[in-house]
């Protein structure tokens, strides 16, 4: 029996749509604090929508369904008011904002919380602080962090600069969209890193991947198989194994 | 709030405002008196220039300088080629020596004041009293000539010890009138365009600096306070001189709104730089811009030019506009001396229905001129923005280098960016770079702020600020955070 007051995040017959063509056609998913669940499947089965649903880009129409996030219904929150909640989504595809410093996204987005939960500004030499200490967490250099947000970065930078957002940041729900995909070996270590120095009893984890390698390194409670917008299959880290030798092929035909 | 310390010196400001109020309650008095009797009726002709002269007690010289402008100007026609699209302005309906706005159809009360304006002023963190002055409050107004004085005062002593001159132009034409004579029009000519005959004709006020040969003026000179006496003379005169190896930089300040339906405000800026010697000149613009709907707002028409007379000199313009309704304004360097240095960085803003037609004009003539231009345009709203610049490397200009960029970020997709670079070169040895983008803030940018907790209104101003960067560091650091609230405010509504 699911007992709804201890989910973090509870998502039930979620149906979406991206433009006129629907996506998600049902899905169903409870995750309770402190776990880790990878979200697997083939292209296009609705991965990427259901980080987007959750995070709440604009676009991305929910049909029906509800998604809870601490018992509070998700949708009807703006997207920085998600954020603030505690929901963070590290970007498949980070953006660049020219002349806009990393140090003044990330004190914005401190503030922009600490701001929504009553609590005063934070002070500029704590910020410094605790930022430095996070970026030495994932190995990125303190003179990254003056420069433009991923301006001029490699794909690997950018995917270490979405870990020290989210390292800085401690939220509660953190779902990582592909954040392992173009990463080579080293840099999927500190990645891996990252996530699993926030890995903790109060905050859950989602990994959203196309592989089973980033999961050798981040072990998840649960794995998920989306295919045609729902939940197919679900196991425990054996089922990314099995994926990794058989392909998806195996459950779209069921 | 412009000068060098800005906590100590609006403090000081404060003592001695309550100081000149009392011991020149006389002049306040009389000045109310001499508005009311000051007041010429509507219409332009050579009496009312007489006139104009005759109150400033001005020497023969200057009247017919006046004269010979007004003259030249009545053959002139009013410039059609900028991108902009105003009703034409009456000049017979103007009146040339008087408060924009009787004292008595003024608001009375802070009350009476668009609630809208007075927001804008406490967003900008603007003292009330300094918000009362802005808004043209009647009896605030006399605190108003007074601060502007005061500010003078502060630093007079200071700049007398250092041998600066920093006053009225009709106080220069009186003390210095050889200067003012040798100076005065020797940048913008009388008949050099429309707008500058017509403010030669009939300017009432301006600035006059004097810069000493081998000084570096002590402090920051700013006109901040002196936007209310503009209210009154729509028509105002800068003149600013750098003698060999001397420095000076000038901040400009127009956060005065204007209630008043397409007020004209047709300036000339004049500076001259010797051999050696620095201006850098700052301007943050924000004239009434009038409405949502495109009403009301200042016609901000000015012709701005510096010249680097001498070798090795140096002339920077930086300018944040962000106000009027329409903005012509074309702030150049004529680079005369070898190895002299003109740059412009220019951010301009236009929201609702506000066009802005602004850039520069680089005249490389001696040997070795350097210029460097970076615009960036902001259009939002249904605003219209152009960037229309000219580079011109003379025959003379052996090895001069010019480096543009210019840049244009939009906002909505009813607002217009233009680019109308124009270049002249008639020297083979000039090197001329321009890099020209137009990008649109792209949702993916606000998602990725609001994905991380940050309001989109937040976000918007944040990502206009990065496109800025290149242009703040340019400014004094009150000014360049002035210019980032000044953005954020008049960003507001622009998304969402």
């Amino acid at each position: 029996m699911k007992n709804i007051e201890s989910m973090l995040l509870e998502i039930t017959n979620l149906h979406a749509r991206v433009e006129e063509k629907e996506i998600l056609k049902g899905l169903n998913l409870s995750i309770k604090p402190g776990e880790v669940h990878a979200i697997m499947g083939p292209n296009g089965s609705g991965k990427s929508t259901l980080s987007n649903v959750i995070a709440g880009r604009e676009g991305y129409e929910v049909t029906e369904g509800t998604v809870l996030f601490d018992g509070k219904n998700l949708l009807d929150l703006e997207p920085e008011v998600r954020a603030c909640e505690g929901i963070f989504l590290g970007f498949q595809y980070p953006v660049e904002i020219p002349g806009v410093s990393n140090i003044t996204l990330l004190k914005a987005a401190i503030n922009a919380r600490r701001k929504h939960q009553g609590e005063a500004e934070i002070a500029p030499n704590d910020f410094l602080a605790w930022v430095r200490d996070r970026a030495k967490l994932v190995k990125i250099d303190p003179k990254m962090l003056s420069r433009g947000v991923n301006e001029g970065f490699s794909g690997g930078e950018k995917k270490r600069n979405e870990i020290l957002q989210m390292l800085v940041l401690q939220p509660r729900l953190m779902i990582l969209d592909e954040t392992d995909s173009g990463l080579d070996i080293d840099a999927l270590k500190v990645v891996s890193d990252g996530i699993n120095a926030l890995r903790g009893p109060e905050r859950a984890t989602v990994l959203v991947t196309h592989y089973q390698r980033l999961l050798d390194y981040v072990q998840p409670d649960y794995v998920h198989v989306l295919a045609r917008g729902r939940i197919v299959k679900s196991g425990g880290p054996e089922l990314a194994k099995e994926l990794e030798e058989k392909g998806y092929g195996w459950l779209e035909a069921a | 709030m412009m000068a060098a310390n800005p906590q100590t010196t609006a403090e000081a400001n404060v003592r001695d405002v309550t100081a000149m109020v009392a011991s020149r309650k006389l002049y306040s008095a009389g000045f109310i008196t001499d508005i009311e009797a000051d007041k010429v009726p509507p219409g332009l002709s050579e009496d009312v220039i007489r006139l104009i002269s005759a109150k400033k007690d001005e020497p023969e010289w200057l009247l017919n300088f006046r004269l010979k402008a007004y003259r030249r100007w009545l053959t002139m026609t009013e410039p059609e080629w900028a991108h902009v699209d105003y009703q034409k302005v009456d000049y017979q309906s103007i009146s040339y020596y008087s408060q924009p706005k009787s004292m008595k159809d003024g608001p009375q009360t802070l009350a009476d004041v668009d609630p809208k304006l007075l927001e804008t002023y406490k967003k900008l963190g603007i003292p009330l009293r300094e918000q009362e002055m802005l808004a043209g409050v009647q009896n605030v107004a006399v605190d108003v000539v007074f601060d502007s004085v005061s500010v003078g005062t502060t630093f007079k002593k200071k700049l007398l010890e250092a041998g600066v001159i920093f006053c009225p132009l009709s106080e220069a034409v009186k003390n210095h009138p050889e200067l003012v004579k040798k100076y005065l029009g020797s940048v913008v000519p009388f008949a050099d365009n429309f707008f500058a005959a017509l403010n030669t004709a009939v300017f009432t006020e301006g600035s006059f600096v004097l810069i000493p040969k081998g000084v570096r003026c002590p402090m920051e000179l700013s006109t901040y306070f002196r936007i209310n006496e503009r209210n009154t003379g729509q028509f105002e005169r800068t003149l600013i001189i750098a003698e060999a190896g001397s420095h000076v930089s000038y901040l400009e300040g127009c956060t005065a709104p204007q209630r008043d339906e397409n007020q004209l405000h047709a300036a000339v800026v004049e500076l001259v730089a010797l051999d050696d010697a620095e201006i850098k000149y700052s301007t943050v613009q924000n004239w009434y811009p009038g409405d949502e709907d495109g009403k009301g707002g200042i016609y901000n028409f000015v012709t701005k030019r510096g010249d680097c007379r001498g070798a090795r000199s140096k002339i920077s313009w930086t300018q944040v506009e962000t106000g009027s309704a329409i903005t012509w304004k074309y702030p150049s360097c004529i680079l005369r001396g070898d190895d002299s240095v003109g740059e412009f960085y220019s951010v301009a803003l236009t929201n609702h229905r506000q066009q802005a037609d602004t850039g520069t004009k680089m005249i490389h003539i001696g040997k070795r001129t350097k210029s460097t231009i970076v615009s960036k345009g902001i259009a939002a709203g249904r605003g219209q923005q152009s960037y229309r610049g000219l580079v011109r490397i003379l025959d003379s200009a052996e090895g001069a280098r010019n480096y543009t960029q210019c840049d244009s970020l939009l906002i909505g997709d009813q607002c217009g960016a233009h680019t109308f670079p124009y270049t002249e070169v008639r020297n083979p040895t000039a090197t001329l770079e321009h890099e020209a983008t137009t990008s649109k803030i792209a949702d993916d940018q606000l998602f990725y702020c609001r994905a991380r907790g940050i309001g989109e209104e937040e976000a918007v101003s944040m990502i206009v600020n990065g496109f800025c960067k290149d242009v703040f560091k340019e400014l004094p650091m009150e000014f360049a955070v002035e210019a980032q609230k000044l953005l954020a405010v008049s960003l507001e509504g622009a998304v969402g």
